[in-house]
C-alpha cells in the first residue's frame, strides 16, 4: 500500500499486488473468465461442474504461484514505467504457464492441449485482467477520488465549532488565559481540518489532534467528560489515515457525554496485533427523556460512520475493517487497519 | 418599569456564564434579575414553581430533559413565562421555532440580539398550537402535584390513567400519582401508547397481559354495568373492566 492516495492510484496503472482485494479480485476474475469459457464451448449443463473443475486444475496452480510472485515484486514493478511493469506482469504470466505446461506433461496429467495455446490462453487471460485494472483505475480515477476524498474529510458538525465558540466567550472574562488556550486549539484543529488530507499520518499525530479536540470539549463540559487512554505498545509512526479519531470522539461527547447526566467516560483503546492496528473507541449510551434520545446514536453518527468507511475503502480497499458493538449500555467502534510504518511506505 | 425575571437553563457552565455576562451588560437599559440557573429541563422545571420567571432562556441539547420537552411542560403551568430557545446551529431546530413562531437565539450570542429577544418575550407566552408544531411526539413525563410539591412521572411507567371525580390518578408499578390533566386531552396525546377500556380509564397497550370474564359492576351508568369483560395487566393485580363499546377495539389489540 502506497501511503497517499494520490499515489496509489496515479504512479502505478498496475494495481498493488500486495492488497488482498487485489488477489481476491484476480482470483474471481480469472475464475469466472474460465467458468464463460466452458459454458461457451458446452452446451450441456450436467456436464458443467465437471469442466469447470478441469480447467480450474488449469487455472488455480499458476494463480498461486504468480501471486506471491508479483506481492515480492511488487515494489520493484511500481518503480517501473507502467508499460514496463505490464509487460513484465505478462512475461511472468507467460513464464509460469509454460513452466505448469511443462510440469503437467511429465505428471500423472495429460497436457491435453500444445504449449502454444496454453500461452495463448495465458496471455489472453493475463491481457483481460490487466484491461481490467486499468479501467477499474480510471473509473475511480485519481482525480474523482482525491475530490471524493475532500469531500469526505471536510465535515465537523458546526455544532461543534459555534458551541465551542461560545464557551471561549464564555470563560473569557473569568480566565482570558484558559481562552487564549482554547483559541489555540481551536485554530490548530481548523488548520488540519481545512488542510487538503489525502495522505497518509502517523498514529502519533491521529493522537495529538484527537487530544487537542476533546480539551476543547472539557472546556465546555468540564468534569462531565473523562476519557480513558489505552495506548499499547504502538510505534508512534504507525500510518494511519487523516482525521479518522476526531469524527469518532465527536460522536461519543454528542451520544455519549452530552446526554448523560453523571459524568461519563470515554475509553479510547489502541494496539496491534501482528501486521494489524485496532482503535477502538467506547461510550456509554445513556438512557433520557426527549427528543435526542430516540433511537439508538442516530443518524448524524451513520454518516460519520459511512464517510469513515468510504475513506478506509478508498486509502485501503478490503484491506481495513470498521464494525460497530452496541451492548451492555456501551457502544463501541472499532477500527482494524493493516499495521503499516513510514519506513516501509 | 418592574425588573424583569429571568432564568437561565444550559448544561454547560461556560454558556451560563456567557448569558450571565450579556445580561449584567445589558442591565442599564433592560433592568432584570437573574432568579435562578439550571443544568437541566427538569431543574428548570422545578426552579420554575420556586421562582415564577419572566422569562425562560434555554438549551436546546441537555441531559434528563431537553429544551423542547421543557417548553411543553411550562405551557401548563399556572403562569406561562415567556420562552427563548439558546442553540449552537442546528437546521432542524432552527426549522421547528420559525414554524412555531418562537424566538430563538443562536450561539455565539450576541448582546443586540438577546436585549431584542428579552424585550420580546416580555409581552408573549407560549401557545399550545406552537408547542404541538416543536414536538409532534408529546411529553416523556407528567408532572404530578402532591402537597405542594412536584414530582414527575414517566410516561413509559404509567401502567394505566383513571380519571376520578376531579383529578386523574396515573399508576405506575409502584404507587399512584394525581393529575391534573383530563383524560380526554391525555387520550388525544398519548393515543398510540394508551387505549380507552372504559369512559374513565386508558391503559397502557404493553401493560395488557391478558383479558378474562367477570362480574364486575362499575355502576357509572347504563353503559358501565354492563362491563363483563375484565383486563389483566403485568405488574399490578388490579384488573380493568372494559366497557362494551370499547371491548372490540381492545380485542383486536390482544389479538393483534
Amino acid at each position: 500500500m502506497s501511503p497517499s492516495i494520490r499515489h496509489n492510484l496515479i504512479a502505478t496503472a498496475l494495481p498493488d499486488f500486495r492488497n488482498l482485494g487485489v488477489w481476491l479480485r484476480v482470483l474471481l476474475g480469472v475464475n469466472l473468465l474460465g467458468l464463460l469459457w466452458v459454458v461457451a464451448r458446452n452446451g450441456d449443463w450436467h456436464l458443467l461442474p465437471g469442466e469447470f473443475v478441469d480447467i480450474a486444475l488449469w487455472l488455480e496452480p499458476p494463480l498461486f504461484v504468480l501471486l506471491p510472485l508479483l506481492h515480492l515484486l511488487s515494489t520493484r514493478l511500481a518503480e517501473l514505467p507502467p508499460r514496463l511493469g505490464k509487460l513484465t506482469v505478462m512475461c511472468l504470466a507467460l513464464l509460469v504457464a509454460g513452466a505448469q505446461h511443462l510440469a503437467f506433461s511429465f505428471s500423472f496429467l495429460i497436457a491435453e492441449t500444445s504449449l502454444a495455446r496454453a500461452l495463448f490462453w495465458a496471455a489472453l487471460t493475463t491481457g483481460v485482467m490487466l484491461v481490467y485494472f486499468a479501467l477499474r483505475s480510471a473509473l475511480y480515477s485519481p482525480a474523482l477520488a482525491e475530490a471524493r476524498l475532500l469531500a469526505l474529510t471536510a465535515r465537523i458538525r458546526p455544532h461543534f465549532l459555534y458551541n465551542s465558540l461560545n464557551a471561549v466567550l464564555g470563560v473569557m472574562r473569568r480566565d482570558p488565559r484558559r481562552a487564549e488556550t482554547a483559541l489555540e486549539e481551536l485554530s490548530d484543529l481548523f488548520r488540519v481540518l481545512m488542510k487538503e488530507n489525502r495522505e497518509l499520518v502517523q498514529l502519533s499525530d491521529e493522537i495529538g489532534l484527537a487530544r487537542q479536540y476533546l480539551e476543547l470539549e472539557k472546556l465546555r463540559l468540564g468534569e462531565r467528560l473523562r476519557i480513558d487512554w489505552q495506548i499499547d505498545a504502538c510505534p508512534p509512526d504507525t500510518l494511519m489515515p487523516p482525521l479518522m479519531l476526531q469524527p469518532l470522539l465527536e460522536n461519543a461527547v454528542y451520544y455519549g457525554i452530552e446526554p448523560s447526566e453523571m459524568p461519563a467516560t470515554i475509553t479510547v483503546s489502541v494496539g496491534t496485533q501482528g501486521k494489524r492496528v485496532r482503535i477502538a473507541i467506547a461510550n456509554p449510551t445513556p438512557a433520557g427523556t426527549g427528543a435526542i434520545h430516540v433511537g439508538t446514536q442516530g443518524r448524524g453518527n451513520q454518516m460519520a460512520l459511512a464517510n469513515i468507511r468510504e475513506r478506509l475503502m478508498l486509502f485501503y480497499d478490503l484491506e481495513a475493517d470498521l464494525s460497530v458493538l452496541e451492548r451492555d449500555g456501551s457502544y463501541t467502534v472499532t477500527v482494524d487497519l493493516p499495521l503499516r510504518r513510514r519506513d516501509q511506505a | 418599569m418592574k425588573p424583569l425575571r429571568i432564568l437561565i437553563v444550559d448544561d454547560e457552565a461556560p454558556a451560563r456564564a456567557r448569558l450571565r455576562d450579556l445580561l449584567s451588560d445589558l442591565a442599564a437599559s433592560l433592568p432584570h434579575e437573574i432568579v435562578a440557573e439550571a443544568a437541566d429541563g427538569m431543574a428548570a422545571l422545578e426552579a420554575c414553581e420556586t421562582h415564577a420567571p419572566d422569562v425562560v432562556l434555554t438549551d436546546i441539547r441537555m441531559p434528563r430533559m431537553d429544551g423542547l420537552e421543557l417548553a411543553q411542560h411550562l405551557g401548563r403551568l399556572p403562569r406561562v413565562p415567556g420562552l427563548i430557545f439558546v442553540t449552537a446551529f442546528d437546521r432542524y431546530a432552527v426549522k421547528a421555532f420559525e414554524l412555531a413562531a418562537l424566538d430563538y437565539l443562536l450561539k455565539p450570542i450576541r448582546a443586540v440580539r438577546l436585549a431584542a429577544a428579552l424585550e420580546k418575550a416580555r409581552h408573549s407566552s407560549l401557545r399550545s398550537e406552537q408547542l404541538q408544531i416543536l414536538a409532534p411526539q408529546g411529553r416523556s413525563v407528567l408532572r404530578s402535584t402532591e402537597r405542594g410539591r412536584s414530582l414527575l412521572v414517566p410516561v413509559a411507567d404509567i401502567l394505566f390513567l383513571r380519571a376520578e371525580q376531579k383529578y386523574v390518578t396515573a399508576h405506575t408499578r409502584e404507587r399512584e400519582y394525581l393529575l391534573e390533566e383530563s383524560l380526554n386531552q391525555l387520550e388525544q396525546e398519548f393515543g398510540e401508547i394508551f387505549v380507552r377500556a372504559h369512559r374513565n380509564c386508558l391503559v397502557a397497550r404493553k401493560a395488557i397481559a391478558g383479558y378474562e370474564r367477570g362480574q364486575h359492576a362499575i355502576g357509572d351508568g347504563e353503559e358501565g354495568s354492563e362491563a363483563q369483560w375484565l383486563l389483566l395487566l403485568h405488574d399490578v393485580s388490579e384488573k380493568i373492566p372494559v366497557s362494551r363499546r370499547q371491548w372490540p377495539t381492545v380485542k383486536a389489540l390482544i389479538k393483534a
